[in-house]
């Protein structure tokens, strides 16, 4: 949705340097170091997987790689938890489709 | 095999000090932890936080993440992060996977399990939809990825959980449409929920969702009135334009490692539902495995910390690293500091709770 | 209606509610400078306020979740509990500031922070806007932690209900 620029408690946000990740295609703009969900949150992605049967949307829940519904495909692996996953320069994310593609016959 | 005197699970506020405690004492002891980072769930509490000078009260639960960080590193306690611990085999073998390819067995003396606990969802139609989210989640998003998971906020749940995010998302930027509690009363601290509602945040009691409405993404909330017996009231309904629903309604202690080894649990419904039997020195049913913080009960930091230097001192002494006289003090300064936060009209209950678990038969 | 209990309902204690406790206690026009107002009535286990007292006006006692007691006499208004309050649950206060004007002392962690000068909007106790206010002072030095100390006037018929300012609109 939006970075927090100043804060009361933490200042205001620290420079970092930019990588640049791919999301579905997308290029998106993000802080060095971050987890992959923080940048696609601040960069407005409203969900980040769809369900198997009913293609339901979903997003962060837990945020600290509990509950695992924040998983996407990152670089063509299926199912890993954005919210602990750090970004990348260039890292390929795809919104997930169910379970995810594992390339082969399931 | 790799052997350590004490390996300690989790590196939140109850690790930490269960490391710093054990190691100030001798021991060697190694801290594992499945994040990239130290700390658990401190560094993003930035409050300010309650108890007496020995709590370290005042001090913002950030400032005193890096305290212990510090006393850690300067006592050369050997930290391995990106590792997750996956299971505990022989009471003190300790199974864990570096940097999710390199699998290895720790041999440990004594095993001291910090694992937290997990936050409690509740659902409603629409509580999958993205926008609806952990309490703890959007405190993350705010304080640790300085990201606004939305503008709008509801909460639910008006516990100090509740109460201290919607008060950080306010400092963060956001604006909290609502706190709805489904009981009668507020369950936060007073001053908690009174700064946040002169800050212009309305609270309902006796209010649950009843529906959280969107297509890709939360749009809305459809709040309702609850009768005594929490039944929904027809034709009190009313509906809040908001982004985002942060559910702040307890948490479960993450209790699986300590089941898998074998220790024996006790139903502790005050303290989040089932929790491995200790006794106050905070060894359970397994000589070998102690627990500290909210896997052994859901409590706060300040808890956490007092019994994560219970756990390492107890570990210590099993080990023959202090003499009793030493132990016997230092035991009961850290007794009367957990005593005094589990005091007053909201600790209570707590110290009840607890005195029941350790009164159970251990089995 | 200020009904009972209210803390527990709205959020906010009501006058009732407060003035039913001994540890409230509001200066009145005797008082020639600001001192500290405790607005503590649950009995939870914290005692920085009573360490922060350098003039040991405020006392919790060995129990801490002993309710905080002030003797206003010994208050020299400095502040310093107002910042080591964990609850934000302390400001200083005097009723005539001159003869129109109230003072207030009280914590703010939002940012922006306002000016020295400006008028804001002062709240009550349930975020209702209810007079304005000009700001005297800023005060955020490293002791507060953060947590900065803002001085304003306001007008007298409002003394009591006044507890803090308005969030400022962020840019």
């Amino acid at each position: 949705m939006q970075r927090i620029l100043d804060h009361p408690i933490l200042g205001p946000l620290p420079e970092e340097e930019k990588v640049v990740i791919m999301v579905d295609g997308e290029p998106v703009e993000a802080r060095k170091g971050e987890m992959i969900a923080a940048a696609l949150i601040a960069a407005g992605k409203p969900y980040f997987r769809k369900t198997v049967k009913r293609h339901e949307p979903r997003s962060i829940f837990c945020g600290i790689g509990r509950c695992t519904d924040c998983v996407m495909t990152v670089n063509g692996i299926p199912n890993v938890r954005t919210c602990v996953t750090a970004v990348e320069d260039g890292m390929v994310i795809e919104t997930q489709l169910g379970s995810g593609d594992w390339g082969g016959k399931r | 095999m790799v052997e350590r005197d004490i390996v300690v699970i989790g590196s939140g506020p109850a690790g930490l000090c269960a490391a710093i405690e054990a190691a100030e004492a001798g021991a060697k002891v190694l801290i594992v932890d499945e994040n990239a980072k130290p700390g658990g769930q401190l560094f993003k509490q930035i409050h300010k936080f309650f108890g007496s000078r020995e709590h370290r009260a005042g001090v913002r639960g950030i400032d005193i993440g890096t305290l212990l960080l510090k006393q850690a590193e300067e006592l050369n306690i050997e930290v391995w992060l990106n590792t997750e611990a996956c299971g505990i085999f022989d009471q003190d073998k300790v199974w864990v996977v570096r940097d999710k390819h390199t699998s290895v067995t720790i041999h440990a003396k004594r095993i001291i399990l910090a694992t937290g606990a997990n936050e409690n969802a509740v659902n409603f139609p629409g509580w999958t939809l993205p926008g609806v989210m952990g309490a703890g989640a959007a405190q993350t998003m705010i304080n640790i990825h300085r990201v606004l998971p939305g503008q709008k906020i509801l909460m639910i749940g008006s516990g100090n959980v509740g109460v201290i995010v919607s008060y950080q998302l306010l400092q963060a930027g956001a604006q909290v449409k609502a706190v709805v509690e489904a009981a009668p009363q507020l369950g936060g601290y007073g001053v908690h929920t009174a700064k946040v509602r002169r800050a212009g945040v309305p609270f309902y009691t006796g209010h649950t969702v009843l529906e959280a409405k969107g297509t890709d993404h939360i749009e809305s909330a459809v709040v309702v009135k609850l009768d005594a017996a929490w039944k929904p009231i027809a034709g009190t309904e009313f509906e809040l334009d908001v982004d985002t629903i942060c559910i702040a309604a307890g948490l479960t202690p993450a209790v699986e490692l300590a089941f898998g080894a074998g220790c024996r649990s006790v139903n502790s419904p005050v303290l989040g539902g089932l929790v491995p039997w200790h006794d106050e020195t905070m060894r359970t049913s397994l000589s070998s495995i102690y627990i500290a913080g909210d896997v052994s009960g859901v409590e706060e930091a300040s808890t956490a910390m007092e019994e994560g230097r219970m756990a390492g001192l107890s570990a210590a002494q099993s080990l023959g690293y202090l003499q009793e006289k030493r132990y016997r003090t230092r035991f009961e300064a850290i007794n009367h500091n957990l005593l005094a936060l589990r005091s007053g009209m909201f600790g209570q209950k707590r110290r009840d709770a607890k005195k029941a678990i350790v009164a159970a038969s251990k089995g | 209606m200020d009904t009972e209990k209210r803390l527990k309902t709205t959020g906010a204690a009501s006058l009732t509610e407060l003035h039913a406790t001994k540890e409230y206690i509001l200066p009145d026009e005797r008082m020639q400078h600001p001192v500290a107002v405790i607005e503590c009535i649950e009995a939870i286990p914290c005692n920085p306020c009573e360490t922060a007292c350098p003039v040991h006006a405020i006392t919790v006692g060995s129990e801490i979740t002993n309710l905080p007691v002030i003797d206003i006499e010994k208050c020299t208004g400095c502040g310093l509990c107002v910042a080591a309050c964990p609850g934000l649950a302390i400001y200083l206060k005097q009723k005539n500031y001159t003869k129109d004007l109230s003072y207030i002392a009280f914590p703010f962690e939002y940012v922006p922070l306002p000016e020295v000068g400006q008028s804001v909007n002062m709240v009550d106790r349930f975020g209702l806007v209810v007079c304005e206010g000009t700001v005297i002072k800023v005060v955020k030095i490293k002791r507060f932690d953060r947590t900065a100390i803002i001085h304003a006037s306001y007008p007298v018929e409002q003394y009591e209900h006044v507890v803090n300012m308005q969030r400022l609109a962020r840019n």
